[in-house]
């Protein structure tokens, strides 16, 4: 048998930690461990993301669950020698709270994960991913179990009891969908699990998947139990290629196992999962689209009905849910569905995972019951706003959603509350934005967005976001007019009313929404002929001052090459050339260089 | 096909396609093996793929189109993906990609270098916000970008 660790570190190999080196990190520790004859005392595992990826690598030391923040390669041997060794921990290596400066030693002390629920992302940053036992060791598979020794009908009875809803961004209630799935007629009936995680600023899925995969197939599993279906796909970006590979190990290990294919745990009960893997198409997250594309065709949505509970993949009943959504499945089955529902809203029970990006400190993914507050995950977890800057607007649900502005900071989040305020829960991705940031920008960079993903079917989507965007761009180029602002509410609402599928009915949304709150915005850029945020390239403007001492670095940081000047004597910038990036300024040690 | 492809990448495509042909729905991922073979999507391998799994070439090329993953034209040995997502263009994408334009030293429309060593892309997201900006060099992920960083980078693939 294994020998019991005395100690586990714990380093992320999420895709964000992993890119800044955590895998160097682990063969370090590993080498020092051998050197030193530690390695059957300390075990050192890989595990997915912890959500605070702005601080990777992280490292977190068991049993005192001490957690080390922008771990580098030459601190692991400080790691083994002072903390394993000497059993002291490393101040300057701690975290340290934005808002306060102060170390904060213990990781359940810590402000970003005090406040959050963590319940589909309860194993992240927790287990070995690559390893079932460890899944199993965390209670991985007992709801699959369970729901095995269950009617399929109790099941079903038994999710509808959580309240849970659909975690894509439709909100559909999921008991329903399952219980439409399971009444339909047909010989054979799919499970379709929706990983093509596409919202810019969204990356919960991809966590989830690369985090703990066997949650996701035991989600599935217990789903493919409840409706009837013998066979799973599950439908994932080929932007992740982390997650493929560890779900394809997962299903690997499970199959061997005997939780996955012919007479599962003894049931009589069978089912497989594949992957199918996407080739680029965000309109594939739409659920219709995303069976076109499984069967080899262009992945363009149809009308609705039938729904996919009746007609889905080839025509056969299909129930479908997004990774989030059957995350919660596997301890919504072990624990019940009251103890799921006892958190959360009157409408929207349970938890919801937010990525949190922008202008914020605490970079990461945030797991919070329904009903809490936009400022408490702006400010109580995501450290509120660096470099003292103001907050203006955060956009939620990404280029579907909307912005709210400060004055509904205080709005109890849930799906009925933020589609009254004009965005929508969406996928969840929050995205902060400082008095530095130009709303008709971001709304213009949604409809750019938009307007290169709409697979082109319906005309109002196709024709109106290419005409709204070239509005927007007109005003962010100074050449705006007054009827503009008229002209994009009429063509948003046309667009709206006129396509087929969520993602035309949903593009104009943050051109709507920025109108409702940052109007003025549009009408200084109109009129006055000014980005009040100092963004749009048109009304800015790069110059050197006196300043300058000629030291040549903004000539080198340049891209273009539009900076000349001699050695020590001021240089110039040529503004033909300069395409406003800001990278002169931030190199420049002087403060010789004016945005204005 | 001719002289233009080496005969063992025919022969891998003939293995893809005797394997998935014949079964429904994988359209898209012989065409994904396919790319991965042959590096893009050349008209006499689609003409191929369509004679052996009896799919019209136009449906086909229908499908390619649709698909920002697939390419009709020969394609750089690295693939790099600027991302143009959010959190990546609130936090100067902007410069990353002109510096990356700069480093390879492509014209304006272009997106392979000449020697074929590199083709440009960008990406609505990559799902790496933390880190922002990002790029991606086939599956490697790099963030905290800044334009100074973008030559060193890339010197590690060449």
């Amino acid at each position: 048998m294994e020998k019991l660790a005395r100690a586990h570190v714990l380093c992320c190999g999420g895709t964000g930690c992993s890119s800044s080196g955590s895998r160097e990190i682990i063969s370090a520790l590993r080498e020092k461990l051998a050197a030193r004859g530690m390695s059957d005392e300390v075990k050192v595992v890989e595990t997915g993301c912890h959500g605070l990826c702005e601080l990777g690598p992280l490292v977190i030391v068991y049993p005192e669950g001490v957690f080390y923040t922008r771990v580098q390669v030459s601190d692991a041997d400080e790691i083994v020698e002072t903390h394993l060794v000497k059993g002291r921990v490393i101040e300057r290596l701690l975290f340290k709270e934005p808002t306060t400066l102060a170390s904060v030693p213990d990781y359940d002390d810590i402000a970003f994960y005090k406040k959050q629920q963590r319940y589909a992302l309860i194993n992240c940053g927790h287990i070995d991913p690559e390893s079932m036992e460890e899944y199993i060791g965390a209670e991985g598979y007992e709801g699959l179990a369970k729901a095995l020794s269950m009617t399929p009908e109790d099941v079903i009875a038994e999710i509808k009891k959580s309240g849970l809803r659909g975690r894509g961004g439709g909100g559909f209630p999921t008991g329903n969908k399952w219980q439409f799935t399971r009444n339909a007629v047909g010989d054979k009936k799919y499970v379709i699990c929706n990983a093509d995680e596409g919202d810019p600023g969204a990356f919960m899925d991809r966590s989830v998947l690369e985090g703990d995969p066997h949650r996701v197939l035991e989600g599935m599993t217990i789903c493919g139990y409840a409706v009837g279906s013998d066979e799973g796909y599950i439908y994932c970006r080929a932007e992740y290629p982390l997650a493929i590979k560890r779900l394809q190990r997962a299903i690997k290990q499970a199959t061997d196992a005997g939780l996955l294919g012919e007479n599962i745990l003894g049931s009589g009960f069978g089912f497989n999962i594949h992957i199918k893997e996407g080739a680029g198409a965000f309109v594939c997250g739409e659920e219709t689209a995303l069976l076109a594309s499984i069967e080899g065709r262009r992945g363009m949505p149809r009308p609705r009905p039938p729904f996919p509970a009746n007609s889905g993949l080839w025509g056969k009943p299909t129930n479908i849910n997004n990774v989030e959504t059957f995350a919660n499945i596997p301890s919504i089955m072990r624990d019940g569905g009251d103890y799921f529902a006892s958190w959360g809203t009157e409408t929207s029970k349970g938890t919801k995972v937010f990525a949190l990006t922008g202008k914020i400190n605490n970079t990461g993914l945030a797991e919070v019951p329904m009903g809490i507050t936009m400022r408490e995950i702006i400010y109580d977890i995501g450290g509120g706003i660096p470099d003292g800057k103001k907050f203006k607007a955060v956009q939620i649900g990404g280029p579907s959603g909307g912005c709210l502005p400060e004055q509904l900071l205080d709005l109890a989040i849930d799906y009925e509350s933020l589609t009254k305020a004009g965005a929508m829960m969406g996928s969840g991705g929050l995205v902060v934005m400082d008095e530095t940031t130009c709303m008709v920008d971001v709304a213009r960079y949604f409809l750019n967005f938009t307007q290169d993903e709409s697979c082109g079917k319906c005309t109002p989507c196709r024709e109106g976001t290419k005409r709204m965007l070239e509005i927007l761009n007109r005003i962010c180029d100074g050449k705006g007019v007054e009827d503009d602002i008229p002209l994009l509410e009429s063509l948003a609402q046309s667009i709206k009313e006129g396509s087929l599928c969520a993602l035309g009915q949903t593009a104009p949304n943050p051109v709507l929404s920025t109108l409702s709150f940052f109007r003025h915005e549009y009408e200084a850029h109109i009129r006055d002929h000014k980005c009040p945020a100092g963004v749009c390239t048109a009304f800015v403007g790069y110059t050197i001052n006196d300043n300058c001492r000629g030291c040549g670095l903004c000539k080198k940081a340049c891209p273009v090459a539009a900076i000349s000047g001699a050695v020590k004597s001021k240089h110039a910038i040529d503004p033909e050339k300069c395409v406003k990036c800001g990278a002169c300024q931030a190199k420049c040690p002087f403060k010789a260089i004016d945005k204005g | 096909m001719g002289e233009k492809f080496a005969e063992k990448d025919v022969a891998r495509l003939d293995e893809v396609l005797a394997g998935l042909g014949s079964q429904k729905g994988t359209l898209i991922p012989i065409l994904q093996k396919a790319q991965e073979i042959f590096g893009y999507l050349p008209r006499e391998v689609l003409i191929r793929v369509s004679e052996k799994i009896k799919v019209p070439l136009s449906q086909i090329y229908g499908v390619v189109t649709f698909y920002a993953q697939f390419h009709l034209k020969p394609r750089g040995k690295n693939i790099v993906r600027s991302c143009q997502g959010t959190a990546c263009h609130v936090r100067g994408a902007k410069g990353v990609l002109a510096e990356l334009r700069k480093q390879l030293g492509l014209e304006d429309g272009e997106s392979t270098t000449k020697d074929l060593a590199f083709t440009l892309e960008t990406v609505a997201c990559i799902g790496c916000c933390g880190l922002a900006p990002v790029l991606m060099i086939n599956d490697d992920t790099h963030g905290r970008l800044v334009p100074d960083a973008i030559k060193g980078i890339l010197d590690r693939y060449r």
